[in-house]
């Protein structure tokens, strides 16, 4: 049992009604479908909901109603941090529905999906809210029955005086415990007691998405709402020059179509504020069908736009000149320039003990080179918005991770303040961390604005595809000074990208070499990147893990006794202090692996890789198991080793494994997006090869290593290692190693040239 | 702009569009069913499936002037209660993730199994390749679909 102050968490205890000023609560009209029905919850509907927290409701039949502060994009927050709140509320699970909360920082505090760290960095926080009503339940009960608190119990919502035999239910104890003051301290339970975390919870939402209910912000519509899509310049490095829209506005359902600024020109920008297109051209109509015909019958003209420069915050906030270059770049100048940049010095970003004189006295010196191409983050859902600006205010509903920064942005370019803009989160159909970047409901905000009506923005596939905010293209290479008894004496990265290097400095094998070099290296480009799923490792892990599977081999180790031996050392008599990772952890799922694995064991015609990575605060290990059919690689088999502390749904969490280790063979095997004179060279899935079923892995296993660290998140850290357990598992069914994603067409390639 | 009697989930309805209209956004815009989702316009995703007179179809890509005297279902038809077989399969094995492609392949499997009623494994992967899940759930998908097959 720990003891905790509710100080930090206390402004989630403010009532909606006491903020006048601070927040807004517009009354935000959502789709009946959507609402929870009584059937949903064991104990229906309440007449009455008494507001414990921003975080939960009690109805005076017991029923729990828990919001779920962060934006849903499929990693099902929306079910895990609810179950959070459930455990210390101690309520049982039937007797819960759970509702989005809006955006409403002055609540919740932070309101944002991205790097894995909802549940990390929910835990205290929730936990806290949950026990702090709990202890609120408590004390009315107390001061009910006329009895110490700290001899009243609770199990699964009923208060309980064991001396005096009383009972009650939390619904009972609700209308006097919201009256009461907020606990300065409150107990938090033992872990060992959790009765909710660490059990299977399915989906909050399972049912809707089962049976076609609205709940995504494409499914929205509203009273005298219109549907506006854009037109972008065709090419990263234009802009508009011109159009002539009387076509477009004579067809059937038009509105209007007219030219609009997505940001003012002075505006600073903040860090997810990447905006590829400046201006573009809207067309507003009654359905989608008409907008979109519409848009065919635009004639718009687009010119070479110059170069410029844009005043930008950084993640921390302090604002420097970014220039975004003029040019129409292709992915072949990239690739030369690339090539150009590897051949230079770069920047240090780390060194340890003597890199170059190791590699002086070496006796054998192995180097590689990895590319990755651009990737687009394909959600399935493409970019919308609904907006509905007027004089005094503005409302939006949309997918966004990063609500609490857009909402700056919208402020600055509708010229409202904050708390007359109102953003209520959408379930996502897809984030991935392009949906981190709010262009969309600016751009919605703008449309709304100038048309005078509520409308819902969609752009199309290709609209989406071409629109940027790609995970960007990189390349590293690597170098090992092995002695003339194949002991490794050195390691040197160098790896840069466009526009940004891969590397993490400080991260394994870093630590666990006494002669360690890291240089990075960029290239400016006026291709917009972004975040994306695990952004950075999702490259230099497979480049690292294929290499350290090469370099193993070179010096006749197994790959997984090798890697154990480095982390021994990093464990043992660490290289450095600032070492990010924590070598025993790091073991501790690559032998969790071997032995699910039964690795070492051989199954014919069965071709086994391995690869480990550290990011986002979880640590992965994954082997893979492939065979060749004819030429053509099958997925067999991907058993997953993860630490991420408590596991606090399980099966769920098993699922977004799952899927990373999915996404990641999709985009090893096929994931590419080219550039030509600014044209990004494949609009949609004719031409983008996204991963099916026919290419997924027969099987996944995920296991987790049991301990009780406090949580860390699971959206991004399985998908980087898996890319390297493709590329080491081909090597052992083809004996060629790979070097450039995707590998599926390196293969190809390569098997032409045969 | 034309009328068309169209039989939706075994009711009939009228709509007044112009006749290329996909059924998709005759669904989407003009009678309210959301579920069936716009994922590529180019029957390439899978997103939009429904079931026309038996078949899995990608409603992205038929005019509404096809579909007259045709029988659709979409996924707010396929049961009263969310309890058809493949719904409770797929809540079984808690297959979604964002759940954007969800009605799409649940649509593809149901077409799948009333066909098929014993699908192997590459009968299950030539009848749902025309459908793209961005998250990943395709190891749950064929688990849930065999599920189904045996209730």
């Amino acid at each position: 049992m720990s003891i905790v102050k509710t100080k930090l968490d206390r402004r989630s205890f403010l009532k909606a009604s006491a903020l006048a000023g601070g927040g807004m609560m517009l009354s935000f009209s959502w789709l009946a479908g959507c609402k929870p029905s009584p059937k949903e919850v064991a104990l229906g509907l309440p007449d009455e909901w008494f507001e414990m927290n921003a975080f939960i409701k009690i109805g005076e039949n017991g029923a729990v109603t828990l919001f779920n502060p962060n934006p849903e994009f499929g990693q099902n927050v929306k079910t895990s941090m609810p179950m959070i709140l459930a455990e210390e509320l101690d309520v049982d699970w039937k007797n819960v529905w759970v509702e989005q909360a809006d955006f409403y920082p002055e609540r919740y505090g932070r309101q944002f999906t991205g790097g894995s760290q909802s549940i990390r960095q929910g835990w205290q926080p929730l936990r806290t809210a949950g026990a702090t009503a709990r202890a609120m339940l408590v004390a009315a009960a107390a001061q009910s029955w006329n009895v110490p608190a700290n001899e009243i119990t609770t199990e699964s919502g009923v208060l309980i005086h064991q001396a005096s035999g009383k009972k009650a239910g939390y619904g009972e104890m609700a209308s006097l415990a919201a009256t009461l003051p907020v606990p300065e301290e409150v107990e938090l339970k033992d872990k060992k007691d959790f009765k909710i975390i660490g059990t299977s919870k399915k989906n909050v939402e399972v049912n809707k998405i089962l049976t076609g209910k609205p709940l995504f912000t494409i499914d929205y519509k509203k009273e005298g709402m219109l549907v506006a899509m854009i037109e972008h310049a065709p090419a990263f490095g234009m802009r508009l020059k011109s159009f002539d829209a009387a076509e477009a506005k004579s067809m059937p359902g038009i509105k209007d179509v007219f030219s609009f600024k997505v940001h003012q020109d002075d505006y600073e920008h903040n860090f997810f504020d990447t905006t590829t297109h400046y201006e573009m051209i809207a067309v507003v109509g009654n359905t989608t069908w008409e907008v979109m015909q519409a848009k065919k019958k635009l004639k718009a003209e687009w010119e070479v736009a110059p170069e410029r420069s844009i005043m930008q915050s950084g993640f921390g906030g302090n604002a420097s000149k970014v220039k975004i270059p003029a040019g129409l770049e292709s992915s072949e100048g990239h690739r030369a320039r690339m090539e150009e940049f590897s051949k230079k010095p770069g920047n240090i970003l780390r060194r340890d003990g003597d890199p170059e004189a190791a590699f002086k006295k070496a006796a054998k010196i192995l180097e590689r080179t990895y590319n990755a191409p651009y990737l687009a983050h394909n959600c399935m859902e493409p970019v919308t918005c609904y907006a509905h600006v007027t004089a005094d205010q503005a409302e939006l509903y949309g997918p966004i991770q990063a609500p609490e920064v857009i909402s700056n942005t919208l402020s600055a370019r509708l010229g409202l303040p904050k708390e007359k803009i109102q953003i209520n989160l959408a379930r996502m159909g897809g984030g991935f961390g392009q949906r981190a970047y709010g262009h969309h409901l600016v751009e919605a905000a703008v449309i709304s604005k100038q048309v005078g009506a509520p409308i819902k923005m969609v752009y199309s596939r290709e609209d989406d595809m071409t629109y940027g905010i790609y995970r960007p293209t990189y390349t590293a290479t690597y170098r090992a000074a092995l002695d003339e008894n194949n002991k490794l004496l050195a390691l040197h990265v160098k790896a840069g990208g466009i526009p940004e290097t891969p590397i993490a400095p400080n991260r394994f094998p870093a630590g666990a070499l006494d002669n360690y070099l890291a240089e990075g290296w960029a290239i400016e480009s006026n291709i917009t990147i972004g975040a994306f799923r695990a952004p950075r490792s999702n490259f230099i892990a497979s480049a690292e893990q294929s290499f350290l599977d090469e370099l193993a081999e070179e010096m006749d180790k197994d790959p997984i006794d090798f890697r154990l031996e480095l982390l021994e050392r990093a464990k043992t008599n660490p290289v450095g202090s600032n070492n990010d990772y924590d070598a025993e952890r790091y073991a501790g799922v690559l032998k969790l692996v071997k032995e699910k694995s039964n690795w070492g064991q051989s199954e014919p015609g069965i071709h086994r890789g391995v690869s480990a990575y550290f990011c986002h605060n979880s640590y992965v290990a994954e082997v893979l198991d492939l065979r060749l059919e004819g030429n053509k690689p099958v997925v067999e088999n991907v058993v997953a080793a993860v630490d991420c502390g408590i596991v606090i749904n399980p099966d769920a969490a098993a699922n977004m494994g799952e899927g990373a280790i999915v996404d990641g063979i999709g985009n090893a095997f096929f994931g590419e997006l080219p550039f030509k004179d600014g044209v990004p060279q494949k609009n949609n899935f004719h031409q983008y090869r996204m991963i099916r079923m026919a290419e997924a892995p027969k099987k996944v296993e995920v296991h987790f290593v049991k301990n009780d660290i406090d949580p860390t998140g699971l959206g991004e850290p399985l998908f980087p290692p898996i890319f390297a357990a493709v590329s080491n598992a081909l090597y052992q069914a083809t004996g060629r190693r790979l070097y450039n994603q995707p590998f599926m067409k390196e293969l190809e390639s390569e098997i032409t040239r045969m | 702009m034309a009328t068309f009697n169209l039989n939706i989930n075994g009711k009939t309805q009228i709509v007044d569009v112009d006749p290329n209209t996909p059924i998709l956004w005759v669904l989407r815009d003009h009678l309210d069913l959301v579920g069936t989702k716009y994922g590529c316009g180019i029957a390439q995703c899978g997103s939009c499936t429904v079931i026309m007179d038996g078949n899995a179809v990608r409603s992205c890509s038929i005019p509404v002037s096809a579909a007259e005297g045709t029988k659709i279902t979409t996924i707010e038809g396929l049961s009263e209660k969310g309890d058809h077989p493949v719904q409770k399969a797929w809540m079984e094995h808690d297959v979604p993730q964002c759940g954007y492609c969800q009605a799409g392949q649940i649509m593809s499997a149901v077409a799948l199994l009333d066909n098929n009623p014993n699908p192997s494994d590459t009968d299950i992967d030539n009848a749902m390749n025309g459908n793209i899940c961005r998250c990943g759930t395709y190891v749950r998908i064929k688990k849930a679909i065999k599920t189904a097959a045996n209730s």
